[in-house]
């Protein structure tokens, strides 16, 4: 800002007659002026507060008593209780909840990227009787919520053998994904230059080699991306798990939480001290690879 | 090594090489994601209408044919219909509040002014994580012995208010926190939208002397509808799935009055394992999703 009305104010030393037009310009060029800088400001920063005090307040009530929360629920607390998040990171169950969660989203983001990219590679690549109908097939999941058929999915779930299963929940949770996925691969792919694939197979490349040398290859910022999307939307599912998981070992996070939540319902400093170590690790996540989430979880949108 | 050894004769033919593999390809790379799919996607679906004119507790066969009795059941529920208003209800606030707010602040943090990444981040944020999560955070925000309405209720000495345990308040309470969930990510669609308009609109519009609000009225708001549309779309089908965040909150109480049409499913039908019942409302959920998706695409987003 200051450097640019210093660089403006150049002609108004040289030419001292026509003091206040450069001066207006540079108001009007960057449509700037203190009061629309205050209201905007103070307009984000009141937002801000509303996003952030709630996660404030949850992560810092973990340290306090009960009855300093009951007092002082905003402040900061009047003595650091550190056991409160000790004691979680020191229980088995916090690191089994994380560690089925993780077992749960791998499992379910190396699937999908294998199963959707293979099929997404048949439509963008190979021309055969049906594509068309196959596709917009797929296209389907797009629409409806899991909810709508989740009663017969727990009864196949169970027919299968695969009830209380990791199994039991990556399988769906693929399932459901598949729509976007292959959607977002096939895009993708379609954009890939037709003359390499010409070439390929001058070179007598067929299209599982083109496949896997040049197609996957080249398909990193997509893999990422549909990648991010399945990772994130089976860390936080929770309408699977609670259905077709039913040990408390089994459970990942989002269904743990609850658990914790409904344990100690009474004791608000160690839900809240529970909540916040669950949901670290997505905020680190987040704010380390914030460009790729973001685009990540946009993409479908956008693209779609 | 083959592939190199047969590619003379296909080079030879007139320099159109036929792609060799196509078969094996399409036996290699559909059946995964078309199984997987077809048996936890489609055919739960297809079950979910079968089931649905059966009563049935999930065990055996079904046998017990009943016809359309389920329907008519939900059709005379209260709770049901409240769970439609509620979800009609969810779904107006996110078109009518949630949408201005979030293309408010997109216009703002896609100035480019010092901070906008970060305050884009912040609002970002809630978006990222789990219902579940942000559920049981704003469950003791509006906690009436520790939460953020026990304080203020103490500033100002009155009675805390219990939000989430009246039965009048509590739709509402639930309401902002979708908003506070939500907004951001609408506002991320809003953001890829705006920095797609071609500035000179705007340069040519400042010359001519347009308001800020002309400018937004008249070039804003035209070219970016289809990024609106797109984003009514998200809200329409994204609030009739709501279920994750009202658990922690209120579980669909005080009496019934949260409930959603998938925590009506979940408490009704899952819970209680009528399979027939919850299937029925499975299938009107999915009628109504596909009847709101397609109708929407079919009248607004035609050209889109």
């Amino acid at each position: 800002m200051t450097d640019q009305t210093f660089i403006a104010g150049k002609p108004v030393a040289a030419k001292p007659a026509v003091v206040t037009r450069p001066r207006r310009e540079v108001f009007s060029k960057h449509r700037m002026s203190f009061v629309t800088w205050l209201y905007l400001y103070a307009s984000l920063f009141i937002v801000a507060a509303i996003v952030l005090l709630p996660l404030l307040t949850t992560a810092i009530g973990g340290f306090k008593t009960l009855g300093d929360l009951r007092v002082n629920p905003f402040g900061l607390p009047s003595q650091w209780i550190w056991s409160n998040y000790l004691d979680i990171l020191g229980s088995g169950r916090y690191w089994q909840m994380l560690a089925n969660s993780m077992i749960i989203a791998v499992l379910t983001v190396v699937l999908t990227l294998a199963v959707a990219s293979m099929a997404a590679f048949t439509f963008a690549h190979v021309k055969f009787f049906g594509s068309g109908f196959l596709l917009n097939y797929f296209l389907i999941g797009l629409m409806f919520p899991v909810a709508t058929a989740i009663l017969p999915l727990f009864i196949r779930i169970r027919d299968l053998g695969l009830l209380d299963t990791y199994w039991g929940v990556v399988l769906p949770q693929v399932a459901f994904g598949l729509g976007m996925s292959i959607m977002l691969f096939r895009k993708f792919f379609q954009n890939v230059p037709h003359e390499l694939f010409d070439a390929a197979q001058v070179d007598g490349c067929g299209y599982i080699a083109y496949f896997w040398h040049v197609t996957l290859p080249l398909s990193r910022p997509i893999l990422a991306t549909v990648g991010i999307v399945a990772f994130v939307n089976s860390w936080n599912n929770y309408i699977m798990p609670l259905i077709l998981l039913n040990t408390d070992a089994k459970y990942p996070w989002p269904l743990g939480i609850m658990v914790y939540q409904g344990e100690y319902s009474t004791e608000w400093q160690l839900v809240l001290a529970f909540i916040t170590l669950t949901i670290l690790p997505t905020i680190i996540v987040f704010f380390a690879a914030q460009k790729h989430i973001v685009a990540g979880l946009t993409a479908g949108a956008v693209k779609g | 090594m083959s592939q190199t050894m047969i590619a003379a004769p296909a080079q030879g033919r007139a320099g159109r090489p036929r792609t060799r593999g196509t078969l094996p390809v399409l036996i290699l790379f559909l059946p995964p994601a078309l199984l997987v799919f077809t048996l936890f996607v489609i055919l739960p679906m297809g079950e979910a209408a079968w089931y649905s004119l059966y009563d049935w507790n999930g065990y055996g066969l079904p046998e017990k044919f009943i016809g359309l009795k389920n329907f008519e059941l939900l059709y005379r529920n209260g709770a049901f219909r409240q769970a439609l208003i509620n979800n009609g209800l969810i779904m107006l606030v996110s078109i009518a509040i949630q949408i201005p707010l979030a293309l408010w602040l997109a216009t703002m943090v896609s100035h480019r002014i010092p901070g906008a990444v970060s305050f884009r981040l912040i609002f970002f944020m809630p978006y990222v994580l789990a219902d579940v999560a942000a559920g049981l955070i704003w469950r003791f925000v509006y906690d009436g012995d520790y939460g953020l309405f026990a304080a203020i209720a103490s500033f100002f000495n009155v009675a805390s208010p219990y939000v989430l345990a009246d039965k009048n308040l509590a739709i509402y309470a639930v309401l902002g926190v979708i908003v506070w969930k939500y907004f951001g990510f609408h506002m991320m669609l809003f953001i890829a939208g705006l920095q797609s308009i071609d500035k000179s609109y705007y340069e040519a519009a400042e010359m001519d002397g347009a308001t800020r609000w002309q400018r937004f009225r008249n070039i804003t708001l035209p070219l970016l509808a289809p990024t609106i549309r797109l984003s009514v779309f998200f809200s329409v089908i994204g609030s009739l799935q709501l279920f994750d965040m009202i658990m922690p909150l209120t579980g669909g109480g005080p009496s019934n009055s949260t409930q959603t049409m998938v925590t009506f499913l979940y408490s009704y039908g899952i819970t209680r394992m009528k399979v027939g019942f919850g299937s029925a409302i499975g299938v009107v959920l999915f009628v109504i999703c596909i009847t709101l998706a397609f109708g929407y695409k079919r009248i607004f987003m035609r050209n889109d």
